[in-house]
């Protein structure tokens, strides 16, 4: 499946195979290759998901696997499914006509048919067909209607090789073509159009992006407290914790068992935050804590990526970013890596020089944190006051800037400009919503809750058996001197190298003080990122570059950790 | 007719392309989005002095850096 970004694909290719992929409303949201199959009569066939590109002259990481897979295998093995925007025709056409003189066997999607309706296009298929050479299909991937059809037609799908003209010849074909098979009916401006215009315009863009960030900040708060108050702790505490009691007088205080599930009875009582327990803390924090605001924010987040936004922060945002060598194209990692870090590193293959993408994952991986880390701050610091949730966001973003302006000084190469399309805003369709949101809660879960639960058992066992002391001991000089923790932290900044939600955990025992929990929370966040993300950084940039974004977040966490240390009273 | 640079253009302002300068890998991202000597554009805005510029060329919205836009030169009329 071959197109222009943001036509579709993906939810195409979820219709066809039955596999469920994340799509959104902006240029470039799959960065990976899907694969998936489809039955057709008694044949079962693989379907390939691409990355969208504008030609077959690459200008990106994600473009360039498109090539490279199109002239990997036989042309007679395979078939083109070329998914074209029915609302934008004659800028999709440049891609298939490209696709036919290069030879290949195409079938073309009309995607969005639905949508041209609206916009006053009507486009002459049997006309296009025949101008084209090739079967066209009406679709309207969203509802599925059409889908039918394409998966008809794809064993009839044949080449039509055309000649390959100049490039500049080439849209005078398809001016010619468009001629012939689109017509447009006039309409009069709707409010939505208003709106999108005012979204790149300077002030009033500036103002909606303001008040849209704003929002989303408080909607996440908000549907995330709602659902830890009303139905997490209420379950944990009312039906989960009596079970709990009865297995720990079972199992006995004393036991090695009894210290491994349910842990230390804090004034001998089970405390799902203090315990530390497999069964207590450990399911605590990943559900009690962490999954509603990973709900809220994936809630929030898929909502602004189907309406649209994005792109137009790139926009907006684009003098700032070249200040630190990137361009407005690199908040949508960045905003992506406020969930997790790992896909946000991914999606920086939209960026086109090897310098961005470094700068960006690095900035990333120190200076972003994640949505279960955030999760763990507004648990433990929530209690204070609310200066010192917005101290942890104002000193990450300080960290950011900084370290930003020095990368786009010292890191040689070029940064390439912002050249991205606006999609127009689309009212999001629930089902793709609430598809996107189950996905990246189950996702979530799967990768989570094994982690979660082994790094809270190595800990439990190093510690029963004492093996901290010796390892704490070393450390305690720099955490203890310059940073002014307690020597039992370092515990919980090992444990940030597994997960960054127990790490946080692992702080609620030892009773800090309110300076110590900031600090803290500060060098989690900054130093060295899960091993998720160490991993991905690696497959992304290779290990000389990772080793380089490890020397400065080692350089990172302490200089901020002893700043912070004697700058806070 | 005058000779600018999309970045000199106003908002809501139409005008064809004259000349576009640029090494070839852009010239055929250009070319591919349907940015090519000739087409008729439209400017719908540019945010601050030096930031991108917004374009609408046939019924796509594109957005350019301040740089890239400085390398289209377009034909208005007066």
């Amino acid at each position: 499946m071959v197109g222009n970004p943001n036509v579709g694909k993906s939810v195409v290719f979820s219709r066809l195979t039955g596999v469920q992929v994340i799509s959104s409303n902006y240029a470039g949201t799959t960065v990976e290759i899907m694969r998936g199959a489809l039955k057709l009569g008694d044949q079962e066939i693989e379907v390939i998901d691409l990355p969208g590109t504008y030609s077959l002259e690459p200008s990106s990481k994600a473009e360039e696997v498109v090539v490279s897979l199109l002239n990997e295998p036989a042309k007679e093995e395979i078939a083109v499914i070329n998914i074209v925007d029915s609302t934008n025709l004659e800028r999709n056409l440049y891609l298939t006509l490209q696709l036919l003189e290069a030879g290949l066997p195409v079938i073309v999607c009309l995607n969005m048919c639905d949508e041209a309706k609206h916009h006053g296009v009507s486009i002459e298929i049997d006309k296009l067909e025949k101008l084209l050479g090739v079967a066209v299909v009406p679709t309207c991937a969203i509802t599925g209607s059409g889908i039918k059809t394409l998966v008809e037609k794809i064993k009839d799908v044949k080449s039509k090789p055309r000649e390959k003209p100049s490039h500049r010849d080439r849209w005078q074909a398809i001016g010619l073509i468009i001629e012939q098979a689109q017509r447009l009916t006039h309409r009069h401006h709707s409010l939505r159009e208003v709106l999108e215009d005012a979204s790149v315009r300077p002030f009033s863009g500036a103002l909606i992006a303001i008040g849209l960030m704003l929002a989303s900040f408080q909607i996440v708060r908000f549907i995330g407290e709602g659902l830890i108050s009303r139905i997490a702790d209420p379950i944990f505490l009312n039906f989960y914790q009596p079970l709990l009691v009865k297995l720990s007088s079972i199992l006995g205080e004393e036991s090695f068992l009894h210290h491994l599930l349910i842990g230390d009875l804090i004034n001998s009582r089970i405390d799902f935050k203090q315990s530390l327990g497999l069964l207590t803390t450990a399911p605590y924090i990943e559900f009690a804590m962490v999954l509603p605001y990973i709900i809220a924010f994936y809630f929030v987040l898929g909502l602004l990526e189907d309406i649209g936004i994005l792109p137009r922060l790139a926009m907006l945002l684009d003098n700032l970013l070249h200040h630190i060598g990137l361009h407005g194209f690199a908040i949508i990692p960045v905003l992506l890596g406020l969930g997790c870090n790992v896909p946000g590193i991914l999606a920086t293959r939209n960026l086109e020089s090897r310098r961005e993408r470094f700068i960006a994952a690095t900035l990333i991986s120190i200076g972003v944190p994640c949505v279960a880390l955030q999760a763990m701050i507004f648990g433990l610091l929530g209690k204070f006051s609310g200066f010192y949730v917005s101290g942890v966001y104002l000193v990450l973003l300080v960290v950011w800037v900084v370290l930003g302006v020095i990368l786009n000084h010292t890191v040689k190469g070029y940064s390439p400009e912002l050249l991205v399309e606006i999609p127009p805003y689309r009212l999001p369709a629930l089902s793709t919503l609430g598809k996107k949101l189950f996905l990246r809660i189950k996702g979530f879960i799967i990768e989570a809750a094994p982690l979660v639960l082994l790094g809270v058992l190595v800990i439990n066992v190093l510690l029963y058996f004492k093996l901290f002391d010796l390892f704490t001991g070393l450390f305690a000089p720099v955490v203890n001197g310059i940073f002014g923790l307690p020597k039992e932290s370092v515990v919980a900044l090992v444990m940030g190298l597994f997960r960054k939600d127990v790490a946080v955990g692992m702080l609620m025992p030892l009773a800090l003080s309110v300076k110590q929990l900031f600090i803290a929370a500060v060098l989690l966040a900054v130093s060295f990122p899960c091993a998720a993300t160490f991993f991905v950084f690696f497959k992304e940039l290779g290990l000389k570059d990772l080793l380089k974004a490890a020397l400065i977040m080692c350089l990172v966490a302490l200089v901020t950790g002893t700043l912070l240390n004697f700058a806070i009273r | 007719m005058k000779k600018i640079s999309l970045n000199q253009m106003k908002g809501n302002q139409k005008g064809i392309i004259l000349e576009i300068s640029g090494g070839l890998g852009l010239q055929n991202k250009f070319m591919s989005m349907g940015i090519y000597k000739g087409r008729e554009i439209t400017k719908i805005s540019h945010i601050g002095l030096r930031g991108p510029v917004a374009i609408k060329v046939g019924r796509s919205v594109l957005v350019l850096g301040h740089g890239v836009a400085n390398k289209i030169v377009i034909e208005i009329h007066d």
